[in-house]
């Protein structure tokens, strides 16, 4: 009996092992930032914020923040000046003790509203929350990425690491096989990188506008021609909050610019 | 049926002249009878044509130069994940480059190419492309046709 129960051990030992080789996730001193990618030109029109496209949903979110709603209170009335902010950005997603699951920081602005404001949700990638986000995330630039630190994200995370690691699509491709075992290559002539979300939301000059992480998932998604998750889904938050995570220890950057 | 495919894949490495032949669920798929590591035959008994393969070739939609980069010196933007199409037809018979082109992954279950005439074992996969290939057999013959005129210069 002991003897089966060493046996199976040890083969629980072999597989656990085997599943850590065939993810082989980027090692903690080689993580680089997307902005590392990218041209000088580029990095110069993120570092400078009177030229950074991204300033102006910050700008934006400063209006909104302090804008009263015809019956509640602005954000300003519970929370003072956006600055109060800092450090809130680079915990999401966060573990929400309600509804006992992650949320994401667009989930936690559209929460406040209903919860606190009287007010219905903004629309996913509407102007007002990513306004919102941008100028939330703006207050935390700098500061290192600690998503994930709360022992009770640590299922949701593994979910997210889960669909990281699995194909998908009529390519049928996973995220790991381009951002952790090709990120040092160039599909089609455009760096891969290694899918550190250190800029959210971020201007890309490919949208000519200011995105979520969500609908840079979804473009990936699309990518590899697979059914992309909603706004809203479950697989979605799990899916950001694993890619947080990993870039746990990295500076913010928000709002970043990317091609 | 996935488990069927892997087995097959199995059965085709160990041994090199067993002749299998894929049954294929999505009703626009032909099957096609593998042998060793070539499908010897032409999908659907097409005939290729050279010039529209290197068409297909050149076409992102068709993903091949995501990837791969080639003899393509009009095409700006090409990948660098995956071996130059330079060469292909010396270094592969018209068989092994039809079934690397139908479904790499039975020759090595890790790589990163699509199986291009394919529509099962797959997850999750977008509306708009749900039980179809990604190339038809015409296609996949134009490309065989392509390739194997990419001959190393003598």
């Amino acid at each position: 009996m002991n003897r089966l129960r060493n046996i199976s051990l040890s083969l629980l030992a072999v597989i656990a092992f085997t599943s850590r080789i065939e993810a082989a996730e980027i090692a903690p001193g080689e993580r680089r930032s997307g902005a590392s990618f990218m041209s000088v030109e580029t990095q110069a029109m993120q570092n400078d914020a009177t030229v950074n496209p991204g300033m102006l949903w910050v700008l934006d979110g400063e209006a909104l923040w302090t804008r009263k709603p015809v019956a509640g209170r602005a954000c300003a009335d519970c929370h003072g000046d956006a600055s109060s902010m800092r450090g809130v950005a680079v915990r999401y997603p966060a573990f929400d003790d309600k509804l006992n699951r992650p949320v994401d920081l667009e989930q936690r602005v559209n929460l406040c509203r209903v919860d606190h404001q009287q007010l219905p949700p903004l629309a996913d990638e509407s102007r007002d929350l990513l306004a919102l986000t941008a100028l939330i995330g703006r207050q935390s630039q700098g500061m290192p990425i600690e998503t994930g630190a709360d022992s009770r994200l640590q299922a949701f995370i593994d979910k997210g690491r889960d669909a990281f690691m699995r194909r998908q699509g009529q390519l049928n491709l996973a995220c790991t096989n381009c951002h952790d075992d090709n990120w040092d290559k160039r599909l089609a002539g455009s760096a891969i990188t290694q899918a550190h979300p250190t800029g959210y939301p971020v201007y890309r000059l490919e949208w000519q506008g200011l995105g979520s992480l969500k609908r840079r998932l979804r473009n990936c998604m699309i990518g590899v021609r697979a059914q992309p998750y909603s706004a809203d889904a479950p697989e979605m938050v799990e899916l950001e909050l694993y890619l947080m995570s990993r870039a746990r220890g990295m500076a913010s950057e928000t709002p970043a610019v990317r091609p | 049926m996935v488990s069927r495919r892997r087995a097959s894949t199995l059965l085709s490495a160990g041994v090199a002249t067993l002749l299998l032949t894929v049954p294929v669920r999505a009703s626009e798929l032909v099957p096609y009878a593998v042998v060793g590591d070539a499908i010897p035959l032409p999908l659907a008994g097409a005939v290729g044509d050279a010039s529209a393969g290197r068409a297909i070739v050149v076409n992102r939609i068709y993903t091949c130069l995501l990837c791969h980069s080639g003899p393509f010196t009009e095409q700006r933007f090409q990948g660098d994940l995956a071996p130059s199409l330079a060469g292909t037809g010396s270094r592969w018979s018209a068989g092994q480059l039809r079934l690397r082109l139908v479904d790499a992954s039975r020759l090595n279950a890790a790589t990163i190419m699509p199986s291009y005439y394919r529509a099962d074992g797959l997850q999750r996969v977008g509306d708009a492309w749900l039980g179809k290939p990604i190339l038809s057999a015409q296609q996949i013959e134009d490309v065989v046709a392509y390739l194997t005129t990419l001959q190393n210069p003598s």
